[in-house]
């Protein structure tokens, strides 16, 4: 194999099986004991396998590929460990594309198995062939062809091993249907290294040194952290770092649920729908310090007028990331947790007290601007921000919460309260509707003993209904609320604020969800009244198995805060 | 400012690696000026050479989203002058209307080219050199009918010392 790498012993003896058995084999050396996909002609013989290790694999069919990698993602975030994913050649490959964009954009561990045709029709234009290796290699983290089984332990052990070390990313491995019957002699050996691979770049203390140094001459720090944190499973680390500096902190959509939402240094998210103080204050900080976080546009705003003022402190494990969007005065690359354990010790206890305050206030006006309303409206129909809040309230945030793309997504980002981390589960960078349910349905399997709840738009639930199919067969307990506003909400929005109230193609006329829920064996129940939401989601929560909430909400209603495209974030709307 | 940079990419010999790194450049609207690849001093590790007109400020991204690859051991770049490098161009001409006068040893002595193969109806002709020398020489023969004409990627070693230790 051409990836020279260093591996351990055998797990195992060596044994004569066939290609598509050691799949099977592989996955179990690798402790996977769930994965989600869906069969066809030409990942068949490893179909067959999975037969036999029913017990020790569980398989879980989804009703379309995309269902089945956006489970699988779910399944990771929620876990922190490497989703698995198995799909068929041609359009059971190109349905995982999605997915996979997705999971290398938020970082999510990933191994996909697709079947591709017998090596002897590749190139032939044969059933259901495509070029997958193509197509996803610039969305993968690493790609492989395996033509001969003899290739496969190799191949999968380093598949495993890229996904989930150093910057975690999706993985793709397709493996030829001949490869899948061929008889050869297995043994697996876990990946330990690779030569040119380096996944954890080295930590440099006198980076930390400069770091500490900046900090502790700080007057006004500000750290703007994100998933980072929880990938590098630096929670505590992170905590103990910023309460014995006293540094603010705010979060990105990523980062959420790395620090409990209630800490008295949490001051909120940042970014186009964020909090207000957050964002203001990034134009006054007189140090940012940047955590496992890429400074993303959404975040940043108009690049020219982020932050000017500030000297900025970078940590990442991808060098990629620094100096890429915004221009770093000290970077420190490596792993976060090793990182921030190096730092705590070198930065002085301080309180920064005034400059809270100035968070405080700012927090003030966006609590009578725009929370108050959101989360207590006494007229009208209801709003989504009143919905998050009953369920806050309820499962005293406890809940893992799984939003989709929109309007909702912010509204529940803004107002979900997180008790502890791997809880927000969502589609960030890529933006992908139709994340939601599959991603909860993941989650769920994944953990089994905590609320999951999916919140969703009624656009973004239509793109994978069939999903519910999957829910109502593995009879996982996902809570679905569907925050239904007739709209493509986020899209009006932007349609009503900058296209002069052009509603082009974005009203829905929807079907009765709830009828659709029963069909699948799925109880729920439709609200449109204030004075129900409360038992509606009470009789949800105390429902055993899984329920389908759906809450008509004001068709027009708008998410803010908001830093209109182009615009610095201190210039942040509030209406 | 744009302007010509080189980068110089060791990594192993995998398929469809040239394909990877090349949709890092077509993702940012990049074209590739040439490009070349060959086993380096060390048995096992390929060279990739890659030359780009961009900003500094771009290229200096771009190294990094192509060393992040994790096939792909280091990847530097360089301005021209941090490098020495050569092309190798040639020319296919007709015997006929080169044998004329004393074209042929003007055309050797002048640009320092020489002559491959010489058949019965055309001649080979070889010049390595910089694009701007091998394009002189496809400039001068144009007039005397030139049936083909080829030239390479850029080959390139970096000046800088030390840099590269440790691939």
């Amino acid at each position: 194999m051409y990836l020279q790498a260093t591996l351990t012993p055998p797990v195992k003896e060596t044994i004569r099986t066939s290609g598509a058995d050691a799949v099977l084999r592989s996955f179990i050396a690798e402790e996977v004991d769930l994965i989600f996909g869906y069969p066809g002609g030409a990942i068949m013989p490893v179909y067959d396998a999975l037969y036999h290790y029913q017990d020790q694999v569980r398989h879980v069919l989804t009703r379309h590929e995309q269902g089945a990698i956006h489970a699988a993602q779910g399944y990771a975030r929620v876990t922190g460990k490497v989703g698995v994913v198995m799909a068929t050649s041609g359009p059971g490959a190109t349905n995982l594309i999605t997915g996979i964009a997705d999971a290398m954009i938020d970082s999510t561990p990933l191994v996909c198995i697709t079947g591709q045709v017998g090596s002897h029709l590749l190139g032939t234009d044969a059933f259901q062939e495509i070029d997958i290796i193509s197509i996803s290699m610039p969305a993968t983290k690493w790609n492989f062809q395996v033509t001969k089984a003899e290739q496969l332990p190799e191949a999968l052990s380093r598949a495993f091993y890229i996904a989930r070390s150093g910057r975690p990313g999706p993985v793709l491995i397709d493996i030829t249907k001949d490869a899948q019957f061929e008889m050869f002699d297995f043994a697996y050996r876990k990946c330990k290294q690779i030569r040119s691979y380096t996944p954890v770049p080295t930590l440099n203390l006198s980076q930390v040194e400069e770091a500490a140094d900046l900090i502790n001459s700080a007057k006004k720090p500000l750290v703007v952290f994100g998933q980072g944190v929880i990938l590098g499973n630096a929670e505590k680390e992170f905590r103990q770092m910023i309460e014995k500096a006293g540094l603010p902190a705010a979060s990105t959509l990523l980062g959420l649920s790395a620090l409990t939402s209630d800490h008295p240094l949490y001051v909120g998210m940042l970014g186009m729908h964020g909090n207000y103080a957050p964002n203001v204050l990034t134009n006054e900080c007189d140090v940012l310090i940047a955590i496992g976080m890429r400074f993303d546009d959404r975040v940043t705003g108009d690049l020219s007028r982020y932050a000017k003022q500030a000297k900025v402190v970078h940590f990442d494990i991808d060098p990629a990331e620094i100096n890429k969007n915004v221009e770093a005065d000290v970077a420190v690359l490596g792993d976060c947790k090793e990182s921030l354990q190096a730092l705590i010790s070198l930065v002085y206890e301080r309180s920064h007290q005034g400059w809270l305050e100035e968070f405080e206030a700012l927090k003030g006006i966006e609590q009578a601007k725009v929370i108050e309303q959101d989360l207590r409206p006494t007229s009208g129909p209801i709003s989504m921000g009143e919905v998050i809040h009953q369920v806050n309230l309820q499962t005293e945030g406890n809940a893992v919460l799984v939003t989709d793309v929109g309007q909702h997504q912010m509204v529940a980002s803004r107002y979900t309260q997180f008790k502890q981390s791997k809880s927000n589960i969502t589609s960030g960078g890529l933006g992908t509707m139709g994340f939601c349910l599959p991603a909860a349905l993941g989650a769920k399997l994944g953990a089994p003993e905590r609320e999951v709840i999916a919140v969703i738009g009624d656009g973004g639930f239509q793109m994978t209904i069939q999903e519910l199919g999957a829910i109502f067969q593995t009879k996982a307990a996902v809570k679905i609320i569907i925050l239904n506003n007739s709209f493509l909400g986020m899209v009006r929005q932007w349609q009503q604020l900058f296209f002069d109230k052009r509603y082009s193609s974005t009203e829905m006329e929807n079907p009765d969800f709830v009828t659709i829920a029963h069909g699948y064996g799925i109880k729920g129940k439709s609200i449109s009244e204030r004075e129900d939401l409360k038992t509606a989601v009470m009789e949800m929560l105390s429902h055993n198995g899984s329920y389908l909430l759906e809450v008509h909400v004001g068709k027009e209603d708008n998410v803010f805060p908001m830093v209109p495209t182009g615009a610095s974030v201190s210039d942040i709307r509030l209406e | 400012m744009e302007q010509a940079y080189t980068i110089s990419i060791f990594s192993e010999n995998s398929v469809g690696l040239l394909n990877r790194i090349t949709s890092i450049l077509t993702r940012r609207n990049l074209n590739i000026d040439s490009i070349n690849s060959s086993e380096s001093e060390t048995s096992g590790i390929y060279r990739f050479t890659i030359v780009v007109a961009t900003t500094e400020a771009q290229i200096k991204k771009l190294v990094l989203q192509i060393e992040k690859q994790v096939e792909v051991m280091k990847a530097v770049y360089h301005t021209d002058g941090d490098t020495v490098f050569q092309e190798i161009a040639l020319y296919k001409i007709s015997t006929q209307s080169i044998a004329e006068g004393n074209l042929v040893e003007k055309l050797i002595r002048d640009n320092n080219a020489r002559i491959l193969s010489v058949e019965q109806d055309f001649m080979i002709i070889e010049k390595t050199g910089h694009k701007e020398e091998t394009q002189e020489l496809l400039e001068f023969l144009k007039p005397y009918g030139v049936l083909e004409f080829v030239r390479s990627g850029r080959v390139s070693v970096t000046k800088p010392m030390g840099e590269l230790e440790g691939i």
